[in-house]
């Protein structure tokens, strides 16, 4: 069991933005970051001057593969203005964000500055989908895991096989967290599929009219969902709208120390917990309907904020497939072992649930560039907390919250907690 | 140059060959040379029965480059029966499904159809259902 540790000094976040996300083939990450910058410093209620700016940790998983471009922080700071401070490439899979978030958080806690950039960029869609999986699988054992012909989605839906043999789920319950993943995101502007999946139907069914096909006979998306030529089987049980998709995208946050927070805003978002942990690849764990490192840095975060997850308000989770906002509702406390899928099914997790998950759209809806997903989870938590999440603003106490962020498999998994605490 | 030893244990590797921890006899598949179990040095070379069972799996419809040809193919965990999981292709699995359980035993078959071209690995183990015998 970890220690538990406590920050030297209490951080805060005091604006946050957020790019466009989607397919952009004229933009680079650079381009993108560029545009979460620019409504990081217009989130700021009372202004910001960049030149405060001391350091910049940035997460991005495989410029080199996905840009052929390495050497990717000094660009960003250079992109923003921000040469000669100190900039940080941070790579931890699908967890580079969250963890440059940690980094940032760390370095600000411990004295060594007042002020620090954190940021995510990936700039996925230039590369054919064949070679994105190819990239993608760099973050799994290319030794032992990749030769099988193991993807992403098989890791998942190995997951997932495990998960309805212990707990008798059936892939129809992982439906429910697509629906419910894309009916928040058709409410955020910056969402790559902001659709619900039911206007989906609607509008390939008109698509079909319109070109004089025979219409599709679906009569609600459960027929969609179900119909192999709508939603194909990518690696049984999971579908194409169990999978999050390639995404173009960045995100940004501006940390300060508490001192500081009040020449940005009245209302600082603090980070009261954070945890880390890493795991051994799939093949080496006893269990695998849940993450330990996820579980083992929840409760770092947990023990550090003082926090049970009963008191957590709201969380965005990471959801690169369905299940995996199963699992991680369950490993982060929120429900016990084998209930996830069923609270999912009752709408506990909706937006106007007990419990709201992801109600930024997810990575499913709102789109996964990987380096970016974990600071766009914060975006997301300072949005709701500042009243600025526009339709899907979340009604009544929003004062304490989580973001949850995975690498791989599971190999890494940093936790958050925050706190608006007036 | 001297050739590492993980070079050259490749080969071995990929024919099931891990190694046991000398001080706490824990079997370690894949080889890392340091024992999870007791951290100490574990090179004693150990050859896996190839035995286990089908501890969870998937079928891929949607193959990466160069596994298009078994496309859909099933990959599996298998739970050795010497303890440690193996990540490997399931084949040869006729009209039988495969379940979670499923007995299961190793076999060299060809991985991947561009390993050549790629410098990659073009044959290993997968594992093949254990037929049941007749009476
Ligand atoms: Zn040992």
């Amino acid at each position: 069991m970890p220690a538990t540790r406590s920050l030297p000094r209490p951080v805060a976040i005091v604006a946050a933005g957020i790019s466009k996300f989607g397919a952009f083939p004229g933009k680079s990450s650079r381009d993108l970051f560029v545009e979460a910058f620019l409504d990081m410093e217009s989130s700021a209620s009372k202004g910001m001057d960049a030149r405060a700016i001391e350091a910049l940790y940035l997460g991005n998983f495989s410029s080199e593969l996905f840009e052929h471009q390495g050497h990717t922080a000094p660009l960003i700071a250079e992109a923003v203005g921000l040469t000669p401070i100190p900039a940080v490439r941070v790579e931890d899979a699908c967890a580079s964000g969250g963890v440059a978030l940690r980094q940032g958080v760390m370095a600000v806690a411990s004295g060594m500055y007042d002020v620090v950039l954190v940021g995510g960029a990936e700039k996925m869609t230039s590369l054919p989908t064949a070679e994105v999986t190819d990239a993608l699988a760099t973050a799994a054992d290319t030794q032992y895991e990749i030769p099988a012909g193991f993807t992403f989605p098989g890791f998942y839906a190995a997951i997932a096989t495990a998960y309805m043999h212990r707990y008798g789920m059936r892939p129809e319950h992982l439906m429910n967290v697509a629906i419910k993943n894309h009916e928040n995101g058709a409410l955020n502007p910056n969402a790559q599929f902001g659709v619900s999946i039911s206007d989906w139907m609607q509008s390939r069914i008109a698509a079909a009219i319109k070109k004089g096909k025979p219409a599709p006979t679906w009569q609600n998306v459960w027929d969609f969902l179900h119909d192999d030529s709508a939603n194909p089987m990518i690696a049984w049980p999971l579908r194409l709208f169990d999978c999050s998709p390639i995404t173009d995208g960045a995100a940004a946050l501006l940390l300060v120390s508490a001192e500081r927070a009040a020449d940005y805003t009245d209302h600082p978002i603090y980070i009261i917990g954070s945890g880390q942990a890493s795991d051994v690849p799939l093949h080496g764990r006893s269990d695998l309907t849940t993450l330990s490192a996820a579980r083992n840095a929840a409760q770092q975060a947990y023990q550090m904020a003082g926090v049970t997850p009963a008191d957590i308000r709201f969380a965005e989770v990471h959801d690169c497939f369905t299940i995996a906002e199963i699992v991680a509702t369950e490993d982060l406390g929120f429900f016990p072992p084998g209930d996830g899928y069923k609270m999912a099914e009752d709408g506990v997790t909706a937006r106007n649930g007990a419990k709201p998950i992801n109600v930024s759209g997810g990575l499913k809806s709102k789109g996964h560039p990987v380096g970016a997903s974990g600071i766009a989870q914060a975006v997301e938590v300072f949005k709701q907390m500042h009243g600025l999440a526009g339709e899907r603003q979340l009604k009544g106490d929003v004062s304490l919250a989580l973001t949850h962020n995975v690498g791989a498999t599971g190999s890494t998994c940093v936790v958050h907690i925050y706190e608006r605490k007036n | 140059m001297e050739i590492s030893r993980h070079w050259r244990l490749r080969k071995q590797r990929y024919a099931l060959v891990g190694e046991v921890c000398p001080h706490c006899e824990a079997k370690l598949f894949p080889p890392r040379d340091v024992c999870p179990e007791c951290g100490q040095e574990a090179k004693t070379l150990y050859n896996f029965s190839g035995r286990g069972e089908v501890y969870s799996f998937t079928t891929v419809y949607d193959a990466p480059a160069g596994y298009e040809e078994f496309s859909p193919y099933t990959v599996a965990l298998v739970k050795l029966e010497e303890g440690p999981l193996v990540t490997a292709q399931l084949t040869d699995l006729g009209e039988q499904p495969v379940q979670i359980g499923t007995p299961v035993e190793m076999v060299t078959r060809k991985l991947r159809s561009d390993g050549d071209e790629r410098g990659m690995l073009v044959y290993g183990y997968k594992f093949r259902p254990v037929l049941a015998s007749t009476h």
